[in-house]
């Protein structure tokens, strides 16, 4: 995780755009001045930032299925829940699939696992939408590249 | 077997905590019940599992913004059912 990016997904393990499913890998970093503060004593990851890296994997999955042509956004989340607390230091598994493909917006169904144990999950609603400007789009470019997103899945549709 | 205004309707009263009985097919779902675009992203969602169609928001949205529409055409519920009965028969055909 490069938490001061806010880019939260290390790897992308596995893409079907086919299956419409994702599976990727972050680890929450062993120090970072969020754990000063969450909490003084006790340095828990923030379930804002689980709900986040699960936005991120979906969003990798969303623009996979659009061939790179789009770009998603977190619009909704529901049903969130934290079955453990994450810690500095622990690698998680964290996975997505797509529910629904609308106009316009895509919902997915996304969860993380720590040691094969799910911890949280919910259901996201992104608006999904063109690029709204060259630069973003070389730059998730850029990202995609190191996050390890597939060469296959072509870049100019 | 409902009708496809009934199912809309049910689906705006639960999804958007709307009284069932103050959704009306003259009904404009931004103008009168105040649904907002986000609101109405989970209307599409419920409404294409629903009927196992795709709303078109997108073309829709920008024939309203090129002035080729207006929003009564799509978003008046009488005319929003009479679209998804449409996307429904195309389906099919």
């Amino acid at each position: 995780m490069r938490l001061e990016h806010f880019q939260l997904i290390d790897r992308i393990i596995d893409i079907s755009v086919s299956d419409r499913k994702i599976r990727t890998e972050a680890t929450v970093p062993s120090t970072n001045t969020i754990f000063e503060g969450h909490f003084p004593g006790f340095p828990l990851m923030p379930g804002v930032l689980l709900i986040e890296t699960m936005a991120q994997t979906s969003g990798w999955l969303v623009v996979a299925v659009n061939r790179f042509e789009r770009m998603a956004f977190l619009a909704a989340v529901k049903d969130a829940k934290f079955r453990m607390f994450v810690t500095p230091g622990q690698k998680l598994s964290v996975t997505a699939a797509l529910l629904h493909e609308g106009s316009g917006y895509a919902v997915t169904q996304a969860s993380i696992a720590l040691g094969g144990k799910s911890i949280c999950d919910a259901t996201l609603t992104l608006r999904v939408m063109d690029f709204p400007n060259h630069e973003m789009r070389l730059k998730m470019r850029e990202t995609a590249a190191r996050v390890g997103f597939p060469a296959e899945v072509p870049a100019n549709g | 077997m409902s009708s496809t205004f009934d199912t809309i309707a049910n689906i705006i009263a639960e999804t958007c905590d709307i009284p069932r009985d103050s959704i009306t097919p003259e009904s404009h779902a931004i103008n009168d019940l105040g649904i907002d675009s986000l609101d109405f992203l989970d209307i599409a969602f419920a409404i294409d599992k629903a009927f196992g169609i795709k709303l078109p928001l997108e073309q829709w949205t920008q024939e309203v913004n090129d002035g080729k529409a207006t929003t009564d055409q799509y978003f008046v519920l009488k005319n929003l059912s009479s679209r998804i009965d449409e996307l429904v028969a195309a389906k099919g055909a």
